[in-house]
């Protein structure tokens, strides 16, 4: 059986995540790719204010698809995590607690994650369609010119995802 | 002479882009069906049923496979009696940009690998020319996710490390991709010919259809033994483990230099989304 969560999650319910579980998210996730990740970071770093604030949120790694005119969003599966891997610590370090995506993630990650107590979630990959059912709501916020990349806010009903590495470094990938 | 008008081009392929997004081959969802039933993970099995689910989603909703609708490969076989009076790479990329924009699909381009600015229609396609004897332009197209072909690989083996080594090769590549290349894949494989060459034939081999097997034994041989080594890996679908890593590897092979032997592994995730279209050539007078 799946465990249903509901944003925010806390911090009792987030340790007790166990590598290997299904979990059904509800409630708000912030979407963010590789270019959004370098303008989070960038913006930290500079001590600017983020377009959203990241403490104990959760970011979900997509490039969705345009949605037609009676579509909330267009297809929205996971992209590779590994490439945020570089970015993931500043965030976390500044109250991000869960990231989906999918794949395995540097051992520089699983130390930050451990540190902060964050957890990292998969989503199956090339599921698009089946995805964009969950979201009923999708709201850009920052980063139009970056297109497909820029952040979205969206609320999600039951969207699937399995914890990959839980908040005490254990981990599905061998 | 005969020729294919330049508007038939832009709008078949334009077509064949967007049906690409939407609507998995037949063949192939036979192929996850199949391995489905045949799963032992738990895990693995679920996964595969949602991968079915995901294409009827697809199909009957109007929402593409995959966030990821890829850059746009095109291979033209084209038949040596027609002519363009036309650009035709040109045309291409115009029905590559409607395409793109008028199928809801995502744009993934970017101008330059450094200045990393997005073209905003998905253009430019990568194109590949052969020629064909006869009157017939034949297209075969793939929306080429990023996922699965950042997990490919080439290496310029001595001839010494012979099958063993492009085996090995293989299933290391296989490894390291793990989750990361969206399995299950189908494998392609090129051995031989040289640096650029080699890679072509791995991407060749993705084109080939999902049921056929190579026509000379010693590449059949190998594809066999590939597929069963590549199963036993425990990757399995997503790389949660599972029996179903690989659903099909197709090896291709051209002769190479005496001190060469290039292995090439192009990947292909299980959002394998192809097509292929004749157009035949019409008449032209050459009056003129
Ligand atoms: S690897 Fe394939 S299935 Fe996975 S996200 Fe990329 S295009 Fe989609």
């Amino acid at each position: 059986m799946e465990k249903k969560l509901t944003t925010p999650i806390n911090d009792s319910t987030r340790e007790t995540l166990i590598a290997g579980q299904e979990v059904l998210i509800s409630g708000y996730i912030y979407t963010a790719r590789d270019a959004a990740h370098k303008l989070l970071v960038d913006a930290i770093n500079k001590k600017e204010k983020t377009p959203f604030d990241i403490k104990d949120q959760i970011v979900y790694y997509v490039g969705p698809t345009p949605a037609r005119p009676n579509q909330v969003i267009g297809a929205c599966g996971p992209t590779s995590s590994y490439r945020m891997d570089k970015f993931s610590p500043t965030l976390m370090e500044n109250g991000l607690k869960i990231m989906i995506g999918k794949g395995p993630r540097s051992d520089a990650f699983t130390k930050s994650l451990v540190e902060n107590e964050a957890v990292y979630l998969i989503a199956i990959g090339g599921l698009g369609a089946k995805l964009s059912k969950t979201v009923i709501e999708n709201t850009k916020i920052a980063y139009n010119h970056l297109e497909s990349e820029a952040i979205h806010r969206l609320k999600v009903i039951n969207f699937p995802a399995i914890v990959a590495i839980d908040s005490k470094g254990n981990s599905i990938f061998k | 002479m005969y020729t294919v008008e330049r508007n038939e081009i832009i709008n078949t392929i334009k077509d064949m882009f967007i049906d690409s997004a939407y609507n998995l081959n037949n063949k192939l969802v036979n192929k996850f069906e199949r391995a489905e039933k045949l799963e032992t993970n738990k895990l693995g099995k679920s996964i595969l049923r949602k991968i079915i689910e995901n294409q009827v989603i697809a199909k009957t909703e109007n929402i593409p496979l995959c966030q990821d609708t890829g850059v746009a490969v095109i291979f033209l076989e084209i038949g040596r009696q027609l002519i363009f009076s036309y650009d035709l790479e040109k045309a291409i990329n115009t029905g590559v940009r409607k395409a793109y924009m008028d199928g809801y699909l995502r744009k993934s381009i970017v101008q330059h690998p450094l200045n990393r600015i997005n073209t905003l229609d998905n253009t430019p396609a990568i194109i590949h020319y052969n020629y064909i004897p006869g009157k017939n332009l034949n297209i075969h197209i793939a929306p080429k996710g990023g996922g699965s072909e950042n997990m490919s690989r080439l290496k310029m083996l001595s001839p010494s490390e012979g099958e063993e080594g492009i085996i090995n090769f293989v299933l290391e590549t296989i490894k390291l991709a793990g989750g990361k290349a969206c399995p299950p894949l189908i494998v392609g494989v090129g051995i031989g010919g040289n640096f650029e060459k080699v890679a072509l034939l791995a991407k060749q081999a993705i084109f080939r259809k999902i049921n056929d097997s190579s026509k000379s034994l010693i590449d059949r041989n190998l594809e066999e033994k590939l597929l069963k080594k590549i199963n036993q890996l425990d990757i399995g679908p997503m790389g949660l483990g599972g029996l179903t890593t690989a659903l099909a590897v197709k090896v291709n092979s051209y002769p190479c230099h005496i001190a060469s032997l290039p292995v090439a592994v192009n990947l292909q995730c299980h959002s394998a989304r192809k097509k292929e279209v004749t157009l035949v050539g019409k008449k032209i007078n050459n009056s003129n």
